[in-house]
C-alpha cells in the first residue's frame, strides 16, 4: 500500500483545503492575537505595539463585564433546558407508536428554518399586544415588556435560542437511545420497576456521555449567539441583552476599535477553546474516529 | 391493556404538544399574514383563524420585495459552498485516511485546531482579508458572491466525516485497481469517490442548510441590495416596513417556503438518527 503512490502526492491532495485554511482560519487566527497587542487610536494604517494596554482597558470596561456576563447567564439558561427538554422528547419519540415520522418532522422544523425568521416570529409574539402578553393578562397580570424590560430580554432570547435547538438536539439524543441495550429495560421491567424508574437506572447511566455531550455542544453554542440578539435586540435595552460577540461586532463594524474587538475576540477564544478541548477529547474522537 | 392505551394517550398528548409548540410561531405568522386591513391584528383575545382569509398582504409584499433575487443570491452562495466543500474534503480525506506521509500527525492536528477556532473571534481579520482581496461588493457581483462563499469553502467536520467514509471502504478495492494500471487520481475519483456517496449526500445538505441560514457573515461584508441572501433581506423587513406586521408575517412565510420543501423532500436525512447532525456551524 505504502509503495504505489509518490512521495509528493499527499501534499497535492492536501493543498486546496490547505490553501483556504490557511487563508481563513490561520492567518486571522493570528492576526487576532496580533491586532489585540496594537493600539490604534492613533492613526488606523500605522498601529503601534502596545503590549497588554488593550487588555488592561477590556478588563477595566464596565459594558465588557456586562457582555461576558450576560453571556454566562445565557448559557446558564439555555443549556439546562436544552440538555433536559430534547431528552425527554427523544425518550418519548423512542417507541413504536403511530406517527411518529410525522412527529419528528414537525419537531425538527424549527431548526431548518433560519433564525432570522424564527427571531421576527418571536419579536411579534412578544409585542406588548401579542399573544404572550395576553396569556398573562388571562391570569390578570400587567403586560410585560418582553424584550424592552431588563429583566426580561435575555430570558425572552434565551427562549428563542431553546425552541430553536430542541429538534437538533433530540436526534442527536435518539441515535443515542436506539444504541441502549434492549435486554437492560427488559431486565429491569422483570425487577418490577416501573417506566420512570426504569429510565433513570437504565437510560439515563446508558446514555450519560450523550449528555454530556449535548451539555458542551450547547454551551459552545450559547457562547456563540448573535443572530437572535442581532434581530430582536440589538443588545439592548441598557446592555442587558448584549453578549460577548455582539460586543466584538458592535467594537470591529460599528466603532471601528480593532483593539477592543480583538482582545475581546481573544478572550472568547479562550472560553470556547476550554470546552472545545473537552468535547474533542472525550466526545467527538469517537464520532469522527480520531 | 388499559394501562398500554393509557401510556399510549399520554405519550401522543406530549408529543402533540411539543410539535404545537414547534409549529406555534409560523402558525401565528400565517395567521396574521392571511388578515387584511379590515381586521384587527391586535385583538385581545387573539384570533388564530382569519375570518376574512386574504392574500393581499403576500402580494403586496411580493411587490415590493425581490424574493426572486435573494432566492437566487441565496441559492448560488450554498450551491457553491456546497461544491467546493465536497471537492476540498473529500481530497483532503484521501490522504489522511490511506497515505503514510511526513507530518501526517501534525496536519491532522491542525485541521482538528480549526474546530476549536470559532468563526465570531477570528471574523474582524477574515474581513479584512477580504477586503484585501477585493472580495467584496463593491468590486463587482462577482467578488461579492466570492467573498460570501470562499472563506466557508472549507470545513473541519467535512474533512473528517469523508476520512471517516473513507476509512469504512475496503483497501482491497484500490490495490487491485492499482494492479491494473489505475492512477491515485483516478483511484479516488472512480473508486472512493462513488463508494462515499451517501456520505457526500449528507455532507452537502448540511452544507447547504447552514449556508442559506448564515446570517451574521453576509450582513457584515454586503452592500449592495442587489447581492442580498435571504436572511439579511428578511432582517430588512423590520426596516422598511416598520410596524406593519401583516407584510413583515407575509414576507417572513414566504422566504421559509423554499427551504421547507426542501426538508420535506430530504427528511429522512435529518431525523433518522443515523447521521446524528453531522455538521453544524
Amino acid at each position: 500500500m505504502n509503495t504505489f503512490y509518490k512521495k509528493h502526492i499527499p501534499y497535492l491532495f492536501l493543498l486546496p483545503a490547505f490553501i483556504f485554511l490557511i487563508i481563513f482560519f490561520f492567518l486571522p487566527f493570528f492576526e487576532t492575537l496580533i491586532i489585540s497587542f496594537k493600539d490604534y487610536s492613533n492613526d488606523i494604517y500605522t498601529p503601534v505595539f502596545a503590549g497588554f494596554d488593550n487588555y488592561k482597558a477590556l478588563f477595566k470596561s464596565h459594558e465588557f463585564y456586562i457582555s461576558l456576563l450576560n453571556t454566562f447567564l445565557f448559557l446558564g439558561m439555555v443549556v439546562p433546558v436544552l440538555a433536559f427538554v430534547p431528552l425527554i422528547t427523544a425518550i418519548f419519540i423512542n417507541q413504536k407508536i403511530r406517527g411518529i415520522s410525522l412527529y419528528k418532522v414537525l419537531i425538527y422544523l424549527p431548526v431548518i428554518v433560519s433564525i432570522v425568521v424564527v427571531a421576527i416570529a418571536f419579536k411579534w409574539i412578544y409585542a406588548d399586544e401579542g399573544i404572550f402578553n395576553y396569556i398573562v393578562s388571562i391570569f390578570g397580570g400587567k403586560s410585560i415588556g418582553w424584550l424592552t424590560d431588563t429583566h426580561f430580554a435575555l430570558l425572552s432570547v434565551a427562549l428563542v435560542t431553546i425552541y430553536k435547538g430542541i429538534g437538533y438536539y433530540m436526534i442527536i439524543y435518539l441515535s443515542a437511545l436506539m444504541s441502549v441495550p434492549k435486554e437492560l429495560y427488559e431486565a429491569a421491567k422483570t425487577d418490577g420497576a416501573n417506566l420512570f424508574i426504569e429510565h433513570l437506572t437504565v437510560t439515563i447511566p446508558q446514555i450519560m456521555p450523550t449528555i454530556a455531550l449535548v451539555v458542551t455542544m450547547s454551551s459552545i453554542s450559547a457562547l456563540k449567539v448573535f443572530a437572535e440578539i442581532y434581530v430582536m435586540t440589538k443588545g439592548g435595552p441598557l446592555n442587558s441583552t448584549k453578549t460577548i460577540v455582539y460586543y466584538i461586532y458592535e467594537r470591529a463594524f460599528e466603532n471601528l476599535d480593532l483593539s477592543a474587538a480583538s482582545s475581546a475576540s481573544v478572550v472568547l477564544l479562550a472560553i470556547i477553546l476550554v470546552f472545545s478541548v473537552i468535547n474533542i477529547t472525550f466526545f467527538e474522537n469517537k464520532r469522527y474516529k480520531l | 391493556m388499559i394501562k398500554k392505551l393509557f401510556k399510549s394517550i399520554f405519550t401522543h398528548s406530549f408529543l402533540i404538544f411539543m410539535s404545537i409548540i414547534s409549529l406555534f410561531p409560523f402558525l401565528w405568522l400565517i395567521s396574521t399574514a392571511l388578515k387584511g386591513n379590515n381586521e384587527n391584528i391586535f385583538q385581545y383575545p387573539p384570533v388564530i383563524i382569519p375570518k376574512y382569509a386574504t392574500f393581499e398582504n403576500f402580494t403586496g409584499v411580493w411587490k415590493k420585495i425581490p424574493f426572486l433575487l435573494y432566492f437566487l443570491n441565496s441559492f448560488i452562495v450554498a450551491a457553491f459552498t456546497v461544491i467546493l466543500n465536497l471537492i476540498f474534503s473529500s481530497l483532503a480525506a484521501y490522504p489522511l485516511a490511506r497515505m503514510n506521509f511526513k507530518g501526517k500527525n501534525i496536519i491532522f492536528m491542525l485541521v482538528l485546531s480549526t474546530i476549536m477556532i470559532p468563526f465570531q473571534a477570528i471574523m474582524l481579520p477574515i474581513y479584512l482579508i477580504v477586503l484585501k482581496l477585493h472580495l467584496v461588493d463593491s468590486y463587482g457581483i462577482i467578488n461579492g458572491y466570492l467573498g460570501l462563499i470562499l472563506p466557508f469553502a472549507v470545513n473541519a467536520f467535512g474533512i473528517f466525516l469523508m476520512r471517516q467514509a473513507f476509512l469504512s471502504i475496503p483497501k482491497e478495492m484500490e490495490e487491485a485497481a492499482f494492479i491494473d494500471g489505475c492512477s491515485i487520481f483516478n483511484i479516488w475519483l472512480k473508486i472512493l469517490i462513488p463508494m462515499s456517496s451517501p456520505t457526500l449526500a449528507v455532507l452537502a445538505i448540511f452544507t447547504f442548510i447552514g449556508s442559506w441560514g448564515e446570517f451574521l457573515w453576509p450582513s457584515i461584508v454586503l452592500t449592495n441590495k442587489t447581492l442580498y441572501t435571504l436572511p439579511v433581506g428578511v432582517n430588512e423587513l423590520q426596516g422598511i416596513f416598520s410596524a406593519n406586521w401583516r407584510y413583515i408575517a407575509s414576507g417572513s412565510i414566504i422566504s421559509i417556503i423554499p427551504i421547507i420543501i426542501f426538508f420535506v423532500i430530504m427528511q429522512k436525512y435529518f431525523v433518522s438518527g443515523q447521521n446524528e447532525g453531522a455538521v453544524k456551524g
